[in-house]
């Protein structure tokens, strides 16, 4: 069977180097459901203050948190909204 | 085709065939068996697909799709299996998909008789599931006419991509005649850009029926509306028999219009001759209200024959709107009349409206 | 720095009107992904039934039928007839498949349809306000169970994984959950290797998608994550039910 499925490897440190990545959540789409919140394994994200559109709590990147993120896509993986995009260096 | 001996219903299957059906879902009930026992030997050699359902209701389902997926589709039934298809045949109407729907009626309500009735015909001409809708209804009366009809019938659904119901019943589909299978000159479908074949090059294609917006259902009831006056402009069929003379006009259909021809041949051959004639609804939806009106003019008695207990009556007195006189005979219960029988009971009613008419 | 992850191109760009922390907004994107990686955007019909997820034409760019509640089984099975070089998957929740469709579903299955069941158990029927379904636990309070699920009453939980997998017409029946990465990931995983069965030919394929139903369950998203590893599996153990190599 075709391997397609992109799993993610586990541990981000590679060849002793510290992975560093970004991410992109699309505040409008958010619900403020806090999967991500909870999954991301660096504990990054967190519900900003201000409220999208439609009245949710969206999340966002701890504003000190920016080089704690390893673009292991976690939260993406989790996101009901698909509003996460991932970056990697 | 040359001319065969064949029942109704493996008529009703060749004839498909011959238009260019290629998928039949099905599901056994007396006493319409032969059609899709006829199916299930055919439709493999024409490498088409012969699929016998777990339900009517899962049958007619399986018509949906393979109607969206863009084919030429039939499913045919009795009675109590097309109650159990009326939600789909709604959503087949709303969802404009064509598809062949064969009702071979027997007795009812409930379990009935496996013989015939008449009994079905609300059912077929309200739209018989839920909501706003109508489906095209024909009736046959010979087994060549249900050849020509089941023929036919599929050009119609395609036409106004609407469910049509061929409405036959168990003593026109068990009997034998001699029947000439029509042949179609081109084979191809139409074109179907409706159909769900696999967005490749194009935008997605939607088949649904639900609306969130009320507006839209609205717009969309007055579309289907809108397509059902054309139909009723352009497609009401019937025959007339021996009616420029006639004192009083049959109004029947079907098994009964037979029945009803043969008592008035007998009639008229008798020593006074008395002078009945008929008129035959081909197609129940759109009903034949305008010549019915008309004959009013110089016809005053009308007499209404079904194998129930009287519902194509309302049609005939809606069409007549108060002008002229309505006699009823019904006969319930899947026991045929012979003509001669029915004859008398129409000289009956013959003699009544001539004494009244001399008052 | 390069973007490894982004929203699938086949998911349109329109929000999903589910409900924060829905499980039907994951299994969307987790099946536009695969349209996406396996390029089956282009070959795939979809029947969406009538509940929570009847708007999966507004997300997924695939040609799609609406079926009558229960009847997706009967309604793909005509599709796949007519068009059996489509990807043609049934979408259809609890109520819909193991309820009211049943039968449709039985014997598509028997018949070993070549098409797949995307089957979404979120224990209740959650577009009509949270009533007790097929699938809803012992003892679990619903709109139509208020007193809990009873079993001298109101039986006891359908399996219809283990069921399924005893028809000789399926050849791949997985059960998995999308409470967790982890979980997700599997579930993905399970509906890629259906897609491929089909595709293959093997057999009637089915995955049930145990899904949280926050504001039915009367849960926070989260806590309904909680609730699905802690009582719902359980009663619906994941893993592989059948599969034909």
């Amino acid at each position: 069977m075709k391997k397609i499925c992109k799993t993610v490897p586990k541990n981000r440190r590679l060849f002793g180097k510290i992975m560093r990545g970004t991410i992109t959540i699309d505040t409008e789409f958010c619900k403020g459901c806090e999967y991500c919140i909870e999954f991301c394994p660096k504990k990054v994200i967190h519900l900003s203050e201000k409220l999208n559109v439609k009245g949710y709590y969206f999340a966002e990147l701890k504003e000190n948190e920016e080089n704690g993120c390893t673009g292991c896509a976690t939260c993406a993986i989790s996101c009901p909204e698909a509003a996460i995009e991932v970056y990697r260096e | 085709m040359n001319k065969e001996l064949m029942n109704g219903t493996s008529a009703i299957a060749e004839s498909a065939i011959q238009a260019g059906c290629k998928y039949y879902f099905g599901y056994p009930i007396t006493p319409q068996n032969e059609l899709p026992e006829y199916m299930s030997r055919r439709l493999p050699k024409v490498d088409g697909v012969f699929l016998q359902a777990e339900s009517e209701l899962s049958a007619i389902n399986m018509v949906l799709g393979a109607s969206a997926a863009g084919a030429r589709v039939m499913t045919s039934s009795s009675s109590p299996g097309i109650s159990l298809k009326q939600e789909a045949i709604s959503y087949m109407a709303a969802q404009e998909l064509p598809a062949v729907i064969v009702n071979i009626m027997r007795g009812g309500p409930g379990l009935g008789h496996i013989a015939f009735s008449q009994a079905d015909y609300f059912q077929s001409t309200r739209g018989g599931g839920h909501g706003d809708y109508r489906t095209i209804v024909l009736a046959p009366c010979t087994v060549q006419e249900m050849a020509d009809m089941t023929f036919n019938s599929f050009d119609l659904a395609d036409t106004y991509r609407t469910p049509v119901i061929l409405l036959g019943d168990g003593m026109l589909g068990q009997m034998m005649e001699p029947v000439v299978i029509p042949t179609a000159k081109n084979k191809s479908p139409p074109r179907r850009d409706y159909a769900v074949t696999g967005a490749k090059g194009r935008e997605q294609r939607v088949i649904k029926s639900f609306f969130v917006e009320g507006k839209d259902l609205k717009e969309h009831n007055w579309k289907l509306f809108r397509k059902y006056k054309k139909i009723e402009q352009n497609e009401v069929r019937y025959e007339t028999y021996l009616l420029d003379d006639a004192e009083m006009a049959v109004v029947a259909y079907g098994t009964a219009a037979r029945i009803a021809k043969g008592a008035i041949n007998r009639l008229r051959k008798e020593d006074e001759g008395l002078r009945i004639g008929m008129i035959i609804p081909k197609t129940l939806w759109p009903f034949p209200s305008r010549v019915i009106k008309e004959t009013s003019r110089y016809i005053s008695d009308f007499f209404v024959f079904e194998l129930c207990t009287g519902q194509m009556i309302d049609d005939v007195r809606l069409s007549l709107e108060g002008s002229g006189h309505i006699h009823f005979y019904g006969r319930p219960g899947s026991v045929v009349p012979t003509p001669s029988e029915l004859a008398r009971i129409m000289a009956r009613h013959y003699y009544q409206s001539q004494r009244k008419k001399k008052k | 720095m390069k973007k490894i992850y982004s929203r699938p191109k086949s998911l349109s760009k329109v929000p999903f009107h589910h409900c924060p922390g829905c499980g039907h907004s994951i299994i969307h994107r987790l099946i536009a992904e695969l349209l996406d990686e396996m390029d089956l955007q282009e070959r795939a019909i979809c029947t969406p039934p009538p509940g929570c997820s009847v708007f999966a034409y507004n997300y997924i760019n695939i040609d799609m039928v609406e079926a009558p509640h229960g009847r997706g089984a009967a309604v793909a099975t005509g599709i796949k007839r007519v068009r059996p070089d489509c990807l043609v998957f049934t979408y259809q929740g609890d109520g819909d498949l193991a309820a009211i469709g049943t039968a449709e579903t039985l014997h598509a299955a028997n018949r070993g349809e070549f098409i797949t069941a995307i089957f979404v158990n979120n224990a209740v029927y959650a577009m009509t306000g949270g009533q007790m379904a097929p699938t809803t636990l012992l003892g679990q309070k619903t709109t139509t169970s208020p007193y809990g699920r009873n079993p001298q009453s109101e039986g006891e939980p359908i399996k219809m994984s283990e069921l399924l997998s005893t028809f000789k017409g399926t050849s791949y029946i997985e059960r998995v959950a999308v409470n967790n990465p982890k979980n997700i990931k599997k579930a993905k995983k399970a509906i890629q290797k259906a897609f491929q069965h089909q595709i293959d030919k093997t057999g009637f394929t089915l995955v049930e998608i145990l899904s949280p139903c926050p504001v039915n369950w009367k849960m926070d998203p989260l806590q309904s994550c909680k609730w699905i590893d802690e009582v719902m599996i359980k009663e619906f153990p994941l893993g592989v039910k059948k599969e034909i190599k």
